[in-house]
């Protein structure tokens, strides 16, 4: 006895192909939404900025002139930002993700951290801001300066980049690991000498992207209090400092009482940019570097 | 039972070569004396009361169904079962009179002596010479020539000399599946442990890449001693000195190879052996 009725599967099969069309149009649509707006947004910033960005607007310092402001300051300061945040993200959160995924004892208690990191990463930015006014400025009495900018940053994406190391971590095959076991290497061996190397990809895809949200954050920067309009440059970790998307905000505010501000924030957002873009090109380099296949 | 060993004798006499083997036999020293081994996975009972004497230089072959304790049996030999979560482990493992499953037991001079070569081929993703050059480098060998040395060595010993002794910095993935478990063989020997477990080392390969591990497993017998885990009988048969049946977690039989394959005591053996099931 036949189980599939010829004629059923017929008549269905026009509905069938049917469907498989309008839902693929539907997922087309779904990403035409995005790029819309993503398209709209450079196009603007754009056409407003691109005319105002030349040499001395790069290099040059603060000014309540349009025509004199420089945000050299800025780049500066989002740059000592990632000085301190780059390094400190990195060990502390690669560090977290190898002792969770290599050497803590899995159970309830391995779990409950491990849910919580997770939850840590949505927590909103603006929290980690008041974290910091609290933890840095105030009572560890550092002041609005770099270091207390960069630690409230690092906090801040610290669980992107553990989450993000650990799964990497985790996609290292076993077979390589029991193969240096195997052969009487240490743990620290096995993990400086096959599964780092093996999970460095994925753990630069989320260094990546956690770097991408520490150096376009406000929130958490006027909370702690990061001045917009500040002329000297920023020369240790100690020093006052002021950052790009900080600039770009106030001057943006700032804009019903000069219009020609909304075209210097245009201007800086393309900066900004191009400062991530950099970033990125040279994580995905080292990323591609070590890429390995197994 | 006594039935058995008279048919054994009577099979000695008439094989001179066999007289000789046995003879020999008796001179070897135990490697790994094991008693009255038990081993659980959290609940399950994978292993249970295990007594088994392995000799030096001799090839021991394990066979039985899956899931029958095999695998598990030869990877608490240099305690890489350890790795697995909830295992627990009661009985003794003498390994030249030591119970390695003593907690002060280091796993790591261990597995220095007793290497390990795995189901699936599993080179690091690193040159073929970095392969073979991390155990050593790993235990604090750093000038440059004896590491040379000790690859080339390696390779030669695993049969593998001549098809990479030109690409010897290229990708390890590179290779065939075969060349590869060869590979692996080569960096498990580049150690210089005294025992080789190797766990069903041919079932990811083609017969004619099985064929060339078996013909090596024949050269390095003669300076190590090896446990082979195989799926494949006419494998056992072929390459081993004796032969384990495991069912179930137990050791249902351990014999000299011939006599498993020509006349087991048990007839759960015979059972298998002639694939009645398994």
């Amino acid at each position: 006895m036949k189980h599939i009725d010829e004629s059923v599967v017929q008549r269905r099969m026009k509905s069938r192909i049917r469907n498989n069309m309008i839902l693929k149009q539907v997922f087309f649509v779904a990403t035409l939404f995005g790029l819309f707006f993503l398209a709209v947004l450079l196009i603007r910033v754009f056409s407003q900025g691109i005319s105002w960005i030349n040499w001395d607007f790069i290099t040059g310092r603060l000014s309540t002139d349009p025509d004199r402001a420089g945000i050299m300051g800025a780049i500066l300061g989002t740059s000592w930002l990632m000085l301190v945040v780059i390094p400190v993200t990195f060990i502390v959160g690669v560090g977290t993700a190898i002792y969770l995924e290599l050497y803590a004892k899995q159970g309830k208690f391995h779990n409950f951290i491990a849910t919580n990191i997770s939850n840590l990463a949505g927590v909103p930015s603006i929290v980690y801001g008041l974290l910091g006014l609290t933890l840095f400025v105030r009572t560890m009495k550092f002041g609005n300066v770099v270091l207390a900018g960069g630690l409230t940053l690092s906090l801040l994406v610290l669980p992107i980049v553990i989450v993000a190391a650990q799964e990497a971590i985790r996609a290292v095959p076993q077979h390589l690991s029991e193969a240096s076991y195997g052969m009487g290497a240490t743990k620290w061996q096995t993990v400086k000498k096959i599964i780092l190397p093996a999970a460095l990809p994925g753990i630069l895809t989320g260094a990546i992207l956690a770097l991408s949200r520490a150096i376009g954050e406000t929130a958490p920067l006027t909370v702690l209090g990061i001045p917009a309009l500040l002329i000297p440059f920023p020369g240790s970790l100690f020093d006052t400092f002021t950052a790009l998307p900080m600039q770009i905000y106030y001057w943006t505010l700032d804009s019903s009482l000069v219009a020609e501000y909304a075209y210097l924030a245009a201007a800086t957002i393309i900066v900004l940019l191009v400062l991530l873009f950099l970033l990125n090109s040279i994580a995905i380099f080292i990323r591609n570097r070590f890429q390995q296949r197994y | 039972m006594s039935a058995l060993s008279e048919n054994q004798k009577i099979r000695v006499k008439i094989n001179d070569k066999e007289v000789n083997e046995s003879a020999a036999s008796e001179e070897k020293r135990a490697v790994f004396q094991t008693k009255n081994l038990n081993l659980w996975y959290s609940e399950t009972h994978a292993l249970k009361d295990i007594n088994l004497e392995i000799k030096e230089n001799e090839v021991t072959a394990v066979i039985g169904p899956s899931g029958c304790g095999k695998s598990t049996y030869i990877k608490t030999l240099n305690r890489m079962v350890e790795l697995v979560p909830g295992v627990r482990i009661t009985g003794e493992i003498k390994y030249k009179d030591k119970n390695i499953l003593d907690k002060d037991f280091s796993v790591e001079e261990l597995r220095t002596q007793v290497g390990m070569v795995f189901q699936k081929p599993n080179p690091f993703p690193k040159s073929i010479y970095e392969n073979i050059a991390y155990g050593p480098k790993i235990h604090g060998i750093k000038n440059k020539k004896i590491l040379d040395e000790i690859v080339e060595k390696s390779l030669r010993g695993a049969s593998i000399w001549d098809e990479v002794k030109d690409r010897l910095h290229e990708n390890a993935y590179g290779l065939s599946g075969g060349q590869q478990q060869r590979l692996c063989i080569a960096r498990c020997l580049a150690v210089e442990p005294e025992v080789i477990l190797m766990d069903e080392p041919t079932s990811a390969l083609d017969p004619k890449s099985t064929l060339r591990i078996e013909e090596l497993v024949q050269e390095l017998r003669k300076d190590y001693s090896i446990i082979i885990v195989t799926h494949n009988m006419q494998q056992a048969a072929r390459i081993s000195d004796k032969t384990a049946f495991f069912l179930n977690g137990e050791v249902v039989e351990f014999d000299d190879t011939d006599k498993i394959f020509t006349n087991p005591s048990d007839q759960r053996t015979e059972d298998y052996i002639s694939g009645r099931f398994g």
